[in-house]
């Protein structure tokens, strides 16, 4: 699903560069849950951002369902965007003044289905995140958990080939964190393929994956026995 | 980019963001409103200026004897100074390349009797060209002629509201009224533009006052009317020259102030003309930098909106909106709000002019207008302006990576 080779990206620092990623390899397959860890500078989140198309790599090459992602100009990049990935972020990033069913209706707006549809389809996927009875709230009638499951609802509701989660518990409580990997792991059950980019521990055990950043590379890629959140819940 | 799914997103973040979309259609509307209202008070002021001027012949001078104020050949000063029948033939004889007509001007006020209705009024006794410099209309019967004037007929032309006030509904031709004790036959009925006041006049020739008041030949005031032909700059020759020639005539020293006046009717309405142009100049600048200063107003609205919402676009455009999806929606709703609160402010503005008529007539406006065509070139302007100035923040905004749009916290 995912391919990646000898990715580099360094950021200009006024007169300094700064080499964040030294050459990633790693691949993942359709169905994977995987967690990126490393401490903070280590170049989790921008990897995510290379991943999720919302920047670009120096050099290396990125293959994206068989799709290369390369040279992309902004309306191509928007497109691929929306066909291909569904973004969940640390902060939820809700449009505020629109309610919660039409944040998740909104892929589907630059994806140019019809009124009726995107509503019915915003619908199903609330439904799945536990908040039908919430559609018509303002994000600042929810709470974080809430808000980040409506968040999720949006990801998914383009249906993407991949879901890129950044720090998706990361202004959450425990239980709150717990409540939302019980839903990122359910997705996960059904077949879609997710990335998650966390610095906590027992969030990333709770993927079937760690890759372990540090200082730019890879320092290690573990399979490991997935953790169900759904017994704290 | 116009099907009704994006008018339907745009209704919407309209509806969600009720200041933002007030502040912008009350900048544009109230630009268009002070501009179509200055516009037609500017344009009411010369309504009411040209007005003062319309019901008279501007072709025209009133010339005023007065009090000499130095001594001059002999004379001493402080000499009331007095025309006579003689200075109306020496002005047509000397200046025939000029003069049109001239009359003399008596006027008596006293009181006039019909039957048992009575009432008092100005009695101007002129020459039968004196119709020419008051424009003078006539609803029924005649104006004075040579006739009348050469015969020193006892003919009288009574004002509109003489005959209301005297005859009622009766008809006052051929009916003979009282004035101050001699009795004259009236022969037409007249109107004029210039209001109540001179409605409430009555003509009789100069020659049968003359007769009444012991035969003499003075005269109080002349008016002469020139030939239009000779243009402004002829009559300010003539009004110079016919000057000299009566100070010399009645021995009047060229350096006295006092002694005679001439009104040059000419001279005020070229002054008045100027004066009215200054101020339609003073209003159009002023009106002009309205616009300016609402164009200026929305393009800071536009950066503001587009730099509140950086963040949201930064969503969108991570969801997958395209940069002309993103452009094309701000564009959009920014060119609604404009052009709804524009034809607004237009619509407002000139509803007010028209309401307006002839009530500030005591400020010197009547019936404000704007050229339609103005107006809306004004409002399509503000729109366009407001469009372009929409434009340049929101393909900024479009270019942004969305990675550093949602960074903005």
């Amino acid at each position: 699903m995912i391919e990646i080779k000898d990715l580099h990206k360094s950021y200009k620092m006024g007169s300094n560069s700064l080499h964040v990623l030294k050459g990633i390899n790693f691949t993942a397959e359709a169905g994977e849950l995987v967690a990126i860890m490393g401490s903070s500078g280590s170049g989790k989140s921008t990897l995510l951002n290379i991943l999720g198309m919302l920047d670009e790599a120096d050099s290396g090459d990125y293959t994206l369902d068989g799709v290369p992602i390369k040279n992309l100009n902004e309306t191509k990049a928007a497109k691929y965007r929306n066909k291909f990935l569904g973004f969940i972020f640390q902060s939820f990033n809700l449009i505020n003044y629109k309610s919660a069913m039409e944040n998740v209706a909104l892929p589907l707006y630059y994806q140019k289905i019809p009124r009726k549809e995107r509503q019915e389809r915003a619908m199903k996927y609330l439904e799945q995140v536990g908040l039908k009875e919430w559609a018509h709230h303002l994000p600042s009638e929810l709470s974080g958990g809430q808000k980040q499951r409506v968040a999720i609802a949006r990801a998914m509701a383009a249906e993407p080939k991949v879901l890129l989660a950044d720090e998706p518990t990361g202004a959450l409580d425990s239980t709150t964190s717990y409540e939302v990997m019980d839903l990122i792991q359910k997705i996960n059950d059904q077949g879609n393929t997710i990335l998650v980019v966390t610095h906590e521990d027992d969030i990333a055990h709770m993927c079937k994956r760690i890759i372990h950043l540090k200082d730019g590379v890879i320092e290690k890629d573990e399979k490991v026995t997935q953790v169900r959140a759904s017994q704290y819940v | 980019m116009f099907s009704r799914d994006s008018w339907k997103e745009i209704f919407e973040t309209i509806q969600k963001n009720k200041l933002r979309t007030f502040l912008s259609g009350f900048t544009v509307a109230l630009g268009i409103l002070i501009f179509v209202s200055l516009v037609g008070l500017t344009n009411g002021l010369q309504n009411t200026f040209d007005e003062f001027f319309n019901d008279d012949s501007t072709n025209t001078f009133f010339i005023f004897p007065g009090r000499t104020s130095m001594p001059y050949k002999g004379y001493k000063s402080n000499r009331q100074i007095e025309f006579d029948n003689s200075d109306l033939v020496d002005i047509k004889k000397n200046f025939s390349m000029f003069v049109q007509y001239v009359s003399p001007r008596i006027d008596r006020s006293g009181l006039v009797k019909y039957n048992n209705e009575s009432n008092n009024y100005t009695t101007r006794a002129v020459s039968e060209s004196y119709q020419f410099a008051e424009k003078t209309i006539m609803m029924k019967g005649r104006y004075l002629n040579f006739e009348d004037v050469k015969k020193k007929a006892k003919y009288a032309v009574i004002g509109r509201l003489v005959e209301k006030d005297l005859f009622g509904s009766e008809d006052a031709i051929a009916k003979y009224i009282d004035v101050s004790g001699s009795v004259f036959k009236v022969i037409g009925v007249f109107q004029d533009d210039g209001g109540d006041d001179e409605e409430r006049r009555i003509y009789i020739p100069y020659t049968t006052r003359q007769l009444i008041e012991k035969n003499t030949d003075k005269v109080d005031r002349i008016v002469v009317g020139f030939k239009p032909e000779i243009g402004y700059a002829g009559a300010m020759a003539f009004d110079k020259s016919l000057n000299n020639f009566l100070r010399e005539k009645k021995y009047i020293s060229p350096k006295d102030q006092n002694g005679i006046y001439i009104r040059n009717v000419m001279d005020q309405y070229e002054q008045n003309q100027q004066f009215a142009g200054v101020l339609a100049i003073i209003g159009g600048a002023i009106a002009f930098g309205t616009i300016l200063a609402g164009i200026i107003g929305i393009s800071n609205i536009m950066v503001f909106v587009v730099k509140e919402r950086t963040k949201e676009l930064g969503i969108r455009k991570a969801l997958g909106a395209t940069p002309r999806a993103v452009v094309g929606s701000i564009l959009l709703e920014s060119t609604f709000i404009t052009t709804i609160s524009g034809v607004f402010g237009m619509v407002l503005g000139m509803a007010i002019l028209s309401s307006m008529g002839e009530k500030l007539k005591d400020y010197f406006i009547t019936n404000p207008y704007i050229n339609l065509g103005l107006a809306i070139f004004a409002t399509v302007l503000l729109i366009v302006c407001g469009a372009i100035a929409g434009y340049i923040p929101a393909r900024r905004a479009a270019r942004i990576k969305p990675i550093v749009a949602l960074r903005d916290d």
